[in-house]
């Protein structure tokens, strides 16, 4: 099938998925993008934020924080440091991040600093969507 | 002779710490499937990065720009061995194997002048490292109260070694651990995590091109703490599975021997019983004679 393509999401400790999608909606480090396929050869950083996953039976959310995403023509894998799939347990989790990171910011200095308030308002945009 | 009341308390010792062994044997069984499963499930994760950033750092390499995590600090004067070993014992010769490699490297690199520090993991390396090499010893993790070790104890661990590296405390660390091959084997492997070991340049496997978003070179940046870190996790998860795979086939030989000593000891006790039996009668029949 040409319209579908692999997908992957794999975290350290776990698989996530690995299905046939149509479109992959990735929070790439320089804004978001969607991957289809024959996308050309990327390789990307990730930013906090959520992955859709456009899937034979329907649309797939997952909240993703660090890692990087490999997108080939025939198949896309994110390999996320933290992956939760939405739901009140995943937002927890996200939350004690946030809070950690927030922390961290406030003695952090200069680039660190930005970097680290950056991440934060990313988590807790991502926190806000799966209330 | 020993007499039976001191035999038949030998039998019975034998046979409860026979039903301890046992018991230790199925637990670790049960312990080794799920670390055997989290080792598995983990290893998409582990070779895909191994990929990426190999590919990545081969092509950085050499280069003005590269990382210092991947070029290193310019020397290899102070080394960092990270031992890792199990929080127990009774699993066989794993802790004494691993903690014999260290020991190794470490006597190698003390001839060749070097600094050497041992940050070690699990306390049973700790305690035997204390013996003779305590002077080199620099930290201690402990998981000991950690029932699965997850990815994040594999972070507290980076983020120690990221600590001491950005201090310029050491510019190479080694990990040490048991990779995991079969119940009955397991391979000590010490393996270098900083500066990170590119394999010698080869043709790409793929001839996929990738575009990189944003440069190679922070892409590297980023990717290479967290590589270490799977390293570190991956290194971990093995140590798990082959600990409970030396502990099982450890407490399988006890059981055995167990089982032999009281063979062993049944015999001994019947032939004294018979041999007091024997006694007895010759004595009645001779008294009997007597008469």
């Amino acid at each position: 099938m040409a319209d579908m393509m692999q997908f992957d999401l794999v975290s350290p400790e776990r698989k996530l998925a690995s299905v046939q999608a149509r479109a992959v909606q990735i929070p790439a480090a320089s804004g978001d993008l969607t991957a289809m396929p024959d996308h050309a050869p990327l390789i990307t950083t990730l930013r906090p934020g959520v992955l859709v996953v456009d899937g034979a039976d329907g649309e797939t959310r997952f909240a993703v924080t660090g890692g990087f995403a490999e997108i080939t023509p025939g198949a896309t894998s994110v390999l996320a440091e933290r992956a939760y799939p939405m739901g009140p347990e995943g937002r927890d989790a996200l939350q004690a991040l946030l809070d950690e990171t927030r922390a961290k910011a406030a003695s952090a200095q200069g680039n660190d600093r930005d970097a680290l308030n950056k991440t934060a308002d990313d988590l807790a945009q991502t926190i806000s969507t799966m209330a | 002779m020993a007499n039976l009341k001191d035999l038949k308390n030998r039998i019975s010792s034998v046979k409860s710490t026979r039903k301890i062994t046992k018991a230790m044997q199925m637990v670790a069984a049960a312990k080794l499937r799920r670390a055997q499963d989290a080792a598995e499930a983990a290893r998409p994760y582990a070779d895909r990065m191994a990929d990426v950033v190999n590919g990545l750092a081969a092509s950085v390499a050499g280069s003005e720009t590269a990382p210092k995590l991947l070029a290193g600090s310019g020397s290899d004067q102070t080394h960092l061995l990270v031992v890792m070993t199990a929080e127990r014992g009774l699993c066989g010769g794993f802790n004494s194997s691993i903690v014999k490699a260290a020991r190794v490297r470490a006597a190698k690199l003390l001839d060749e002048g070097k600094t050497v520090k041992i940050l070690t993991v699990g306390k049973k390396g700790r305690e035997q490292l204390r013996r003779d090499l305590s002077a080199h010893l620099v930290g201690h993790v402990d998981l000991s109260e950690i029932k699965r070790v997850g990815y994040e104890n594999a972070a507290d661990i980076s983020k120690q070694v990221f600590g001491m590296f950005d201090a310029g405390e050491f510019d190479v660390a080694t990990i040490f651990y048991n990779r995991f091959e079969s119940v009955i084997s397991q391979i000590p492997t010490p393996q270098q995590i900083i500066p990170a070991e590119v394999p010698e340049a080869e043709t790409p496997k793929s001839e996929t091109l990738y575009e990189y978003e944003p440069s190679e070179e922070a892409i590297l940046e980023d990717l290479l703490p967290r590589s270490v870190t799977t390293q570190i996790f991956t290194a971990l998860l093995e140590n798990a599975a082959s600990e409970q795979g030396a502990r099982m086939s450890a407490m399988d030989n006890a059981t055995r021997n167990a089982g032999d000593m009281i063979d062993r000891l049944t015999i001994q006790y019947n032939r004294s019983r018979q041999a007091a039996i024997t006694k007895e009668l010759i004595e009645i029949i001779s008294g009997a004679e007597a008469l």
